[in-house]
């Protein structure tokens, strides 16, 4: 379904903020909901609902990576290749999931169920290596731990994220709640993962 | 006796943390009640004695910047929280946020109190959807229980509270950028000044926070000036989050007074894996010059980190054992800087794409010695000559890394590559079993 039917939402996100042009993010993310990127199309929509220039939307589009300007899969996989998970092992994984599923980065599977590319630093390096898909954690991954969890993506069961709801949403879903869109499920999934918790359990049991 | 003080983590183990229900089972939106009953000016005033300092990286004390917004000058003033948590090993506003948003939406409401806005932002980064999730429903719940909207609290006061979420752009985590981004352009920082105390979001008064500077504000409000001064060192008050990572044993979230030392904190994290040392180390993040084994004991406060020559930063210690390559470290976090860089100032831009030409020379043996020399030229022309700290942070690893390890880029020429295996520094077996 095309931005272009979504008229009261994209209203309701408008008059969010004190000045209309503040919406062109929430906007862009919501593009993405219903096409799985941001295309011409959208950038017409958004750009006549906000009386902007379509170069102008298409200027904030292109500077943010999360846009993407084709289709990814219908499971995105980042894969931090930043410094500290790069050497913990994030450079391993990367190099062999995209062998193992014969596609370079920023490319989708034959099938389009995934997708892969390398991302920077998620706040998670205690939990590294670390893997997003479609922007959900999956904490302290091997190679052989992701290349399940490619497979089971594209065998459409993927398992649930580590730190977020009980069942991984797809790429459009997802895009969908970085539109500011409440999905119901914020209550699912743990309020912290071991790490997080270490320093407060040291601190109970009266420790160092 | 723990060195610890859980204060922001201390109910985190409750399944429930997050929700509005297990807050306020916690003592929470107790300190509004009491703010609300305050003079706008003595809650400022209040957060300036206690002597809180930034916690995103700068350090610059909360209450002096809300003190800098303008009063009774008919403007609309605007209060901004930045969670666009980014900085490669920064790791602490997004476990946060993810177990008790609530802390943050209390501290909004009681700064925007204090500068008098009426409207609030939480520009929060979007590659972490359930962190975006957690925040949506705590800021919609507060809405229900009368905390946002209209009349807080029948004093009057109202207040307006936007998730607005980036979209992976690490220099949106810089004030101005962020504002520029939250008015819908590119995220591209602005000549200062005027500062955004004078000329914020839409030219408006307004102040920029860190998520964990925020939600320190309850608790001051809640327990008082001495008792949050009674933490921490002579300049650098309270409690605060230190997030440890990479080699050593446990990672994980440390809640204690500014001033504990790495040795302490590692103790505590269970040593270094078994089997190895440390050899270098981060003490807040890849823009804050890189320390070694001779700063275990460096008191971790603003004055103590920088007396050693480098910055607290963000508190995130990303800690490397001696298996680790410190060119290919440097080189990474260098292409970070040249992929995140946004482009608006020559030097950064172009800067931080020579020094990544450079750096891949020389981690795969093709360098010469000059190159050294060329490195810290071009930081030189690169630190200090943007309009933001990117390039600055850019420029931190490299130098630092040539002040403690030049004999080992050295190695590299006279190898002709990279004397590291990178299988050595992985914590899984490259088979796939765990280690």
């Amino acid at each position: 379904m095309p931005l272009k039917n979504d008229d009261a939402l994209i209203d309701s996100i408008i008059k969010r903020y004190p000045r209309s042009r503040s919406a062109i993010m929430p906007l862009l993310h919501l593009a993405q909901a219903r096409d799985g990127y941001v295309t011409p199309e959208s950038i017409e929509v958004i750009a006549e609902k906000l009386s902007l220039e379509t170069a102008e939307v298409s200027a904030v589009a292109t500077f943010y990576t999360q846009y993407k300007r084709k289709p990814v899969g219908e499971y995105h996989v980042g894969i931090c290749t930043n410094t500290l998970c790069a050497v913990m092992g994030g450079d391993a994984i990367y190099e062999s999931i995209l062998e193992h599923l014969s596609i370079d980065n920023d490319e989708v599977t034959s099938d389009g169920k995934v997708s892969v590319e390398h991302i920077e630093c998620n706040a998670a390096c205690d939990y590294a290596p670390v893997v997003m898909v479609n922007w959900e954690f999956y904490d302290n991954q091997t190679v052989a731990s992701t290349k399940d969890l490619v497979d089971a993506c594209r065998a459409g069961n993927p398992p649930a994220p580590t730190r977020g709801p009980n069942k991984l949403p797809t790429w459009k879903e997802n895009s969908e709640v970085l539109a500011g869109i409440n999905d119901g499920r914020a209550n699912e999934g743990v309020q912290a993962g071991e790490p997080t918790l270490l320093g407060l359990k040291i601190a109970k049991e009266g420790g160092r | 006796m723990s060195k610890l003080t859980p204060v922001l983590s201390a109910f985190w183990d409750q399944k429930d943390s997050f929700t509005i229900e297990g807050y306020k089972r916690n003592g929470g939106y107790k300190a509004i009640e009491k703010a609300l009953a305050m003079e706008p000016d003595d809650v400022i005033k209040t957060v300036k004695d206690s002597g809180l300092r930034g916690r995103g990286g700068a350090g610059f004390p909360t209450g002096m910047k809300w003190g800098f917004i303008p009063q009774g000058d008919n403007k609309e003033h605007y209060f901004v929280v930045n969670a666009d948590e980014s900085e490669p090993g920064t790791c602490k506003d997004t476990p946060l946020l993810m177990a008790n948003p609530h802390v943050l939406i209390e501290g909004i409401i009681i700064g925007s109190y204090a500068i008098r806005a009426n409207y609030a932002f939480i520009y929060i980064r979007g590659e972490i959807a359930h962190v975006v999730r957690r925040v949506q429903q705590a800021i919609e719940d507060a809405y229900k229980a009368g905390y946002l909207g209209k009349n807080i609290l029948g004093k009057g006061f109202d207040l307006e509270l936007v998730l607005h979420v980036g979209a992976g752009a690490y220099i949106c985590g810089e004030e101005t950028a962020l504002l520029d981004s939250l008015e819908g352009f590119r995220g591209q920082p602005r000549l200062r000044p005027p500062f955004p105390a004078i000329a914020g979001l839409y030219a408006r008064p307004t102040v920029v926070n860190n998520v964990e500077s925020v939600a320190s504000v309850p608790s001051i409000i809640n327990n008082g000036v001495e008792w949050f001064a009674s933490m921490g060192t002579e300049k650098s008050k309270g409690y605060t989050l230190y997030s440890l990572s990479g080699h050593v044993k446990n990672p994980g979230q440390f809640e204690a007074p500014l001033g504990i030392t790495l040795r302490e904190l590692i103790d505590m994290a269970g040593g270094m894996r078994s089997g190895h040392k440390l050899k270098f180390w981060t003490p807040g993040g890849s823009s804050t010059p890189l320390f070694t084994d001779a700063h275990l004991d460096t008191p971790l406060d603003y004055e103590g980190v920088a007396a050693a020559g480098s910055m607290l930063g963000t508190k995130a210690l990303q800690i490397f054992d001696e298996t680790v390559c410190v060119v290919r470290a440097v080189l990474r976090w260098t292409e970070f800087y040249k992929h995140e860089s946004c482009g608006k100032c020559t030097p950064c831009r172009e800067g931080t794409w020579w020094l990544v030409q450079i750096l891949k020379d020389l981690e795969s043996g093709k360098g010469e010695a000059a190159d050294l020399d060329k490195l810290l030229d071009l930081c030189d022309n690169i630190a200090g000559r943007s309009f933001c700290a990117l390039a600055d942070g850019a420029a931190s690893p490299i130098i630092s890394s040539l002040k403690y390890f030049r004999e080992e880029y050295l190695e590299h020429l006279r190898t002709g590559g990279c004397p590291f295996d990178p299988a050595k520094s992985t914590v899984f077996e490259l088979a796939g079993s765990e280690r």
